[in-house]
């Protein structure tokens, strides 16, 4: 029956020559939109001494065997903010990216890096129990958003949602997570994967413009804040690796350069780590990564990363 | 023109079907998934696609000391039981589901922040005569708000 079946349609596709081009044009199709997918497919006993995480980062990301899909994750805004608050940050409304520059982003490159950046800041209004400044935030979120085009993410009822739970904590930080990842999904399924990054990096930028800003220049060596800015060393990494991806656009390229640029200065940062041992609590059924970790950072090289943060900032915020 | 309607609904087809199983694939995260992190509160990231059986994939990321996370990593029901370890920058498998009943969460902290990696199997089916199932595999990751 099968035979039948493609004989006959052999038959069919030979007797039209607009057949067969529709074939090719279905197979083009076909071809872009597995390109497109976001499917990336690529080729390619401890001790106790203490590891250079640099050696490490860039072997680590490159080690990728067979494998149908490849996700750098980096930290979200959300979680960029609860970092910052359990590094013993105070609130500063001042260090946030005003709502009224939310009508000067026109771009897909603008509104992308300060959606990021808006979300940043709402999750970080939210954390303090900033009610007016959180409605604020989410309505410039919302703002951005829609200018991307991206469908329902935010709507009407989020913002409502918002005001009805603005005292309950855990409400809001669902409703930040859930319009994110309205976001980030939409976008990824829109094959706008670029995009996606952009807005990503302008959370994380916006991250760590406001930890940089936080930081008692004083007392470097036992400020919290620095060694959360002291491991973003980590996830710069990732950030080179996730706008790799979509280098063909020129949003990304752009964006691709202030990257590296600060990186060059996170590359001097070092950190050293011991081997890790997992160790499980019982009772809790919570596993421990037991490792300690050393790393420096002069007070010249604090200025130079946090100068650089400032006018990558600067720059996507304007 | 028949053929070219014709042509034009077979290629709206193709192009929608994938489209479509994302959405899926999105609905999938976001209602089934996302209830596995619960006390923890979803980071907002969207990290899921469709793998068939027998196919990996991997995930990098940086976790901070100080806070407490969830990994959930979930598959479709018509999908065999997701494998998935957790591997330290020196390939140092640091926790396998499999060695714990394919538990689809896993809970921990650090004393010192580190790059890991997440790698992730949809195990090939049993009877390889039949064609591979495919389906949705999302990989989200849960906070404690303190």
């Amino acid at each position: 029956m099968r035979n039948i079946f493609k004989n006959h349609l052999l038959m069919k596709i030979n007797s039209f020559p607009m057949f067969r081009y529709g074939l090719l044009l279905l197979a083009a199709i076909m071809f872009m939109a597995s390109c497109s997918s976001g499917g990336k497919g690529k080729t390619g006993e401890p001790e106790e001494v203490v590891v250079d995480i640099s050696q490490i980062d860039s072997d680590f990301l490159d080690d990728i065997g067979e494998v149908k899909k490849i996700f750098y994750s980096l930290p979200s805004p959300l979680e960029t903010a609860m970092m910052i608050r359990s590094a013993g940050a105070v609130y500063n409304e001042d260090l946030l990216n005003s709502i009224d520059n939310a009508s000067n982003y026109t771009t897909t490159k603008s509104m992308a890096l300060n959606l990021g950046s808006y979300t940043c800041d709402l999750s970080f209004a939210s954390l303090y129990d900033q009610t007016e400044a959180s409605i604020n935030y989410m309505n410039a979120a919302k703002k951005m958003a829609d200018g991307l085009g991206i469908l329902d993410a935010i709507n009407d009822e989020t913002i409502q949602r918002l005001e009805e739970n603005i005292n309950n904590r855990d409400i809001i930080m669902e409703i930040i997570s859930d319009t994110f990842m309205n976001s980030s999904s939409y976008l990824q399924e829109n094959n706008r994967a670029n995009v996606a990054a952009i807005v990503l990096v302008g959370g994380w930028i916006e991250g760590l413009f406001l930890a940089t800003q936080m930081v008692d220049e004083d007392s470097l060596d036992s400020s919290k804040l620095v060694n959360r800015i002291m491991d973003q060393k980590m996830s710069l990494e990732i950030v080179v690796k996730l706008l790799e991806e979509s280098k063909d656009s020129p949003d990304v390229i752009s964006v691709m350069e202030d990257v590296q640029n600060l990186k060059a200065s996170f590359d001097k940062v070092t950190i050293t780590t011991t081997p890790i041992e997992a160790e499980l609590d019982e009772e809790t059924n919570v596993t421990v990564l037991k490792s300690q970790t050393q790393s420096s950072l002069t007070p010249a090289l604090f200025k130079e990363i946090r100068d650089k943060v400032v006018v990558i900032r600067n720059k996507y915020i304007s | 023109m028949k053929r070219i309607i014709y042509l034009f609904i077979i290629s709206l087809v193709l192009v929608l079907v994938p489209l479509n199983a994302n959405a899926q694939c999105k609905g999938f995260a976001k209602k089934i998934c996302r209830m596995e992190l619960v006390p923890y509160i979803h980071d907002g990231n969207y990290h899921a696609a469709i793998l068939l059986e027998g196919e990996e994939a991997e995930l990098y990321k940086t976790f901070y000391s100080g806070q407490e996370y969830r990994i959930a990593i979930c598959g479709s029901d018509n999908l065999p039981e997701i494998e998935f370890t957790i591997m330290d920058a020196n390939k140092n498998v640091l926790y396998s589901n499999k060695d714990n009943d394919y538990a689809r969460v896993w809970d921990f902290n650090l004393e010192s922040s580190q790059q890991l990696k997440i790698a992730v199997t949809v195990p090939p089916g049993g009877n390889e005569a039949e064609e591979p199932e495919s389906g949705c595999v999302a990989i989200m990751f849960g906070l404690k708000v303190k």
